[in-house]
């Protein structure tokens, strides 16, 4: 488990002539939870879509366990928005979660006993074990975005990249994602992970990015989080957090922050 | 030939009543058309269209009943009315008493209604005596069959329905662009949304007779659509929206009347579209033209920059050669895209291959060109730094100098800043360092 | 009203058809594509003028090609427009659909003489005609069955891909399935219906059958499956009736209506749309009313749009 899961070098990507990220270069530690943080349109969603190849990228390499995507697509997992989908879809948390295993089962194959199996697995891992039936339209946000977790866990890849899955969730849901992320972290797989709350990042994770349109600092949270790389992203803003930065380096932050 | 100059001469009463009405009627659907696609629904003229259908047969089943022959084109333009709203309610109840999308419901009452015209029209052809030619028209359109009264009758609504577009824009635009905001402030936002619907099935029902129930949709669409590609403003894209609508709308009713043997509806959408496809390739917000321009002269000005900005960091500030190894492994490149940017460069006396060792090195030329760059690009780097809050919203990189997109006041600052620190070089921190 | 063995062959070739509709159209309903299939039944037209003037005869082969192209042209072209103007996909749907369609009208009245093509021949088409072929077993029975089959079967292969790509699209696309191939796929299966059913049956029936019976099915079904097996249900029930309606009852009243007439039956295509319509609607009000009845007293008044969800496992 050397190599490097991620390696993101000079990644350009515009929207239309606006140019949002720029020369981002990112190396993501092996076995680690990497947090990437940034202000609101620092293009933190945006990075993670152009390294999948979800959006286009105007110049730039991206490497995955040293390789081009499409050699490595099943060591790596994505877990979305929430709001990306439509939650009125005629399925049952249990197809859901099934669908991370589409591509293992491959064209053509049925989906069969195991596989339901190994997704109810997954959703007990995620603490929705009785869920596995329920109409996805009548799960909450936070159940929502736990089936999410559950259809990237039962790809059981080897780098996990996650888009906001803290955003607006109930303490439920936060805990079961950060005992996931324990877990997958012990289990020697890679993390990453947009985030949006600054005073739980670390806590929550080993490493962070921060990232501004280009990338900041990264590295420990413990060495990336200093006021003056969080002046540098946030700006003067932050000034106004002075309070919580106390909180910033101690581990095991603060819990839900009431949001 | 003589007939072919009376026609494009419009010298023919009917003719000049025909074209007047079809203009307007073009320009009334592209306007209410901008509205429609502001809010997505475009293709609500099409289910209308569809469902004025079993209307218009049930007005001829009627009127056939009642002794008269059933060809009024107001009598039908009522039935086709009363059916188009009728559409409207079933779409309004799928959506409230289901969750099927917007789409599936158009396609729905589009299906269901189609379906219902089309068996009760298989009914009207067994009537004796019954003429179901009159309504072949309605299907297809055809504009020259219109009486001048039928066609004032067409140019009123769609005036009516013009004006009343322009005396209310503001409302409209505001109802467009955000629902729940318009309606918590106090706006009537149903029944503004109620009255764009009136206003397509008008137009539809009033299209019926220029290009047909089935294409009726294709003037709703396709103007708006064009407009489009001029400008990002609602004001001038409704007004183009209409302007292409009634073009293209008078232009199929001459090609109409100068090939007879061709089917009128279809001639006015061709033309329609016609104009929408220039627009397509022409249009000055974001045609296609302009796009590729804009596309391709982006990603080589990016390379430019890149190339120079390599030069000169590798050279020591430009005043060293650099072999295209070293250059190559500066940054990622694509190997093609380096070699042609280079080639560029030397094309345009910026770089020069040096004698000395094969290297490359900046020209005089180059060097200021370089030295702008990397400037710029630090001053950029900079701001993101000192202005992080606002920093994402306003960094243009593709201004030619800092100076055009932000206050020239903060730019003395930052190069202040530069000053006080010294050595540009390093500032700021390299972001692949490890903190 | 006297059943024949015409009507026999009607109900069969309207169920096949029916049910081979059904099946793409759920997929095109769980990809909010549904107005896909009266796009492409329109926008077949000038493949189809075209196939017939350059074979100059209605060979399938000639006539399938023309339709997928047709099929192929009116996705990528609304694709591109969608791209370049950043208009919403249904308007840059409608613009190449019209297009087509029209030049597909001027196109058939240029080629007339060479094949006979009749534009309402396309639209409305006829059952009634298409079955009187003199054969035991008419040819466009054995055209639906196997139409019927083709679709059942692709939705066997790509059904789990597809109801993957409808539900999330980028995760789809990061896992490494071919998003946009699915979707072109499912747009040729598309146009291949329409085209082998219009040939037939007429567009309507196609129009109809695509959403109608998939959209009743999305009112209560809890699964991708459950909707394809509903779906062709409906479709069946719906095709059965249509025509029962089209030859007794509705030619009988208006007979009462309007005494003088001859009373022949009606267009079975068309009734049989309308009568699926009739399914739909009564599905629609009726679980509106028993969720009405189901809602406990206090409540009647809230807004119905409100999440469902109880988050039990939250505390």
């Amino acid at each position: 488990m050397s190599e490097i899961p991620l390696h993101i070098r000079d990644l350009n990507v515009a929207y239309g002539k606006k140019l949002v990220l720029w020369d981002a270069n990112l190396t993501v530690a092996s076995g680690r939870a990497t947090a990437i943080v940034g202000p609101n349109g620092a293009g933190k969603s945006t990075l993670l879509k152009a390294a999948l190849g979800l959006i286009p990228a105007a110049s730039g390499e991206v490497r995955f366990f040293g390789q081009p995507l499409g050699r490595v697509r099943r060591r790596v997992a994505y877990v979305p928005q929430r709001e990306s989908v439509d939650w009125d879809f005629p399925v049952n948390a249990r197809d859901v979660v099934t669908m991370g295993l589409y591509r293992r089962i491959g064209w053509i194959r049925p989906v069969r006993a195991k596989h339901r199996r190994l997704a109810e697995e997954a959703l007990a891992d995620v603490g929705l074990g009785d869920f596995a039936n329920r109409q996805i339209s009548q799960l909450s946000g936070g159940q929502q975005q736990r089936v999410f977790l559950a259809r990237a866990l039962v790809q059981r890849a080897d780098l996990y990249l996650m888009d906001e899955p803290f955003a607006s969730v109930d303490a439920a849901t936060e805990a079961a994602i950060l005992e996931t992320l324990d877990k997958l972290r012990a289990e020697g797989r890679s993390i990453v992970c947009v985030h949006h709350d600054l005073e739980t990042v670390a806590g929550a994770f080993d490493e962070a990015v921060l990232l501004n349109m280009r990338v900041v600092a990264q590295g420990p949270c413990a060495d990336v989080l200093s006021p003056e790389n969080l002046r540098k992203t946030y700006g003067a803003r932050l000034s106004l957090l002075s309070d919580a930065m106390h909180d910033l380096t101690r581990p095991h932050g603060p819990g839900p922050t009431g949001r | 030939m003589n007939d072919f100059l009376r026609v494009l001469l419009l010298q023919d009463h009917n003719t000049r009543v025909v074209m007047a009405g079809a203009c307007l009627f073009g320009a009334a659907s592209g306007l209410v058309g901008t509205f429609l696609l502001m809010r997505k629904r475009s293709l609500l003229g099409d289910t209308i269209g569809h469902s004025t259908l079993p209307g218009v047969a049930m007005a001829f089943l009627i009127a056939w009943a009642a002794g008269g022959e059933g060809r009024s084109f107001v009598l039908l333009a009522l039935g086709a009315a009363a059916s188009g709203f009728a559409g409207i309610a079933a779409l309004w109840a799928v959506r409230r008493f289901s969750r099927v999308k917007e789409d599936a419901a158009l396609a729905v009452v589009l299906g269901v209604f189609f379906g219902s015209g089309i068996a009760l029209f298989s009914a009207i052809q067994d009537l004796p005596g019954a003429n179901a030619a009159g309504l072949e028209r309605l299907i297809y359109g055809n504009p020259a069959s219109l009486t001048s009264g039928d066609s004032m009758l067409v140019a009123g609504v769609c005036l009516m329905i013009a004006m009343l577009g322009f005396v209310f824009f503001k409302e409209m635009k505001l109802v467009c662009f955000d629902e729940a905001f318009a309606a918590a402030g106090g706006w009537p936002v149903r029944i503004m949304d109620l009255a764009l619907l009136a206003a397509v099935v008008l137009i539809t029902v009033t299209g019926l007779q220029t290009v047909g129930a089935l294409l009726s949709v294709a003037l709703l669409v396709t103007p708006p659509a064009a407009a489009r590609f001029w400008s990002d403003r609602l004001e001038i894209m409704s007004l183009a929206a209409a302007l292409i609508g009634g073009l293209g709308a008078g232009l199929g009713v001459l090609w109409s009347a100068m090939a007879p043997g061709l089917p009128a509806g279809a001639l006015v959408v061709l033309a329609t579209s016609a104009l929408f496809a220039a627009s397509l390739l022409g249009g000055t917000r974001c045609g296609l033209f302009f796009q590729i321009q804009n596309r391709t002269g982006a990603a080589r000005r990016l390379d430019r920059e890149h190339v120079l900005r390599a030069l000169f960091e590798c050279g020591r500030d430009g005043t060293l050669a650099v072999d295209e190894k070293t250059l190559k492994s500066h940054r990622s490149w694509h190997t093609s895209s380096l070699r042609r940017a280079l080639h560029r460069l030397i094309g345009e006396n910026r770089i020069a291959t040096d004698p000395a060792n094969q290297g490359l090195r900046l020209t005089a030329t180059g060097l200021a060109e370089a030295r702008r760059i990397v400037r710029n690009h630090r001053l950029w780097e900079l701001y993101l730094i000192e202005h992080a809050a606002v920093a994402p919203g306003r960094v243009d990189r593709d201004a030619d100098l800092i100076e055009h997109a932000i206050d020239p006041a903060i730019v003395q600052q930052l190069e202040d800043t530069l000053d006080k620190i010294g050595n540009p070089g390093v500032v700021p921190a390299n972001p692949e360092a490890r903190v | 009203m006297e059943w024949t063995d015409v009507d026999t062959w009607i109900v069969t070739a309207g169920v096949l058809t029916a049910v081979a509709c059904s099946i793409p159209g759920v997929f095109l309903l769980l990809n909010r594509q549904s107005m896909l299939g009266d796009a492409i039944s329109h926008a077949v037209l000038p493949g189809l003028a075209i196939a017939f003037f350059l074979s100059g005869s209605r060979d399938l082969v000639p006539l399938l090609s023309g339709a997928i192209l047709a099929g192929i042209a009116t996705t990528l072209l609304s694709e591109a427009i969608r791209q370049t103007g950043r208009v919403e996909p249904g308007a840059a749907l409608g613009v190449v659909f019209t297009t087509l369609f029209a030049a597909g009208l001027v196109l058939v009245r240029l080629v007339a003489d060479e094949v006979h093509l009749d534009p309402a021949c396309v639209l409305y088409g006829s059952l009634e005609l298409a079955v009187l072929d003199g054969n035991p077993v008419p040819p466009i029975v054995w055209r639906m069955a196997a139409l019927m089959a083709m679709n059942l079967f692709l939705a066997l292969l790509f059904g789990k891909e597809l109801q993957s790509v409808a539900f999330d699209e980028r995760h789809a696309t990061a896992c490494g399935l071919p998003t946009k191939r699915l979707r072109l796929g499912l747009t040729m299966a598309t146009a291949v219906t329409a085209v082998l059913a219009f040939e037939s049956v007429g567009s309507i029936l196609t129009i109809a059958m695509l959403i109608v019976p998939a959209a009743t099915a999305f009112l209560f079904c809890r699964s991708v499956p459950g909707m394809l097996l509903v779906a062709s249900l409906v479709a069946t029930a719906g095709a059965l009736a249509g025509h029962l309606l089209a030859i007794g009852p509705l030619p009988g009243l208006f007979r009462i209506l309007i005494p003088s007439v001859g009373g022949s039956a009606w267009n079975s295509a068309g009734v049989m749309a309308a009568t699926t319509g009739l399914i739909f609607f009564g599905t629609l009000f009726g679980a509106a009313l028993i969720r009405y009845g189901n809602r406990p007293l206090g409540r009647k008044n809230r807004d119905r749009n409100q999440p469902v969800s109880t988050d039990s496992s939250a505390d």
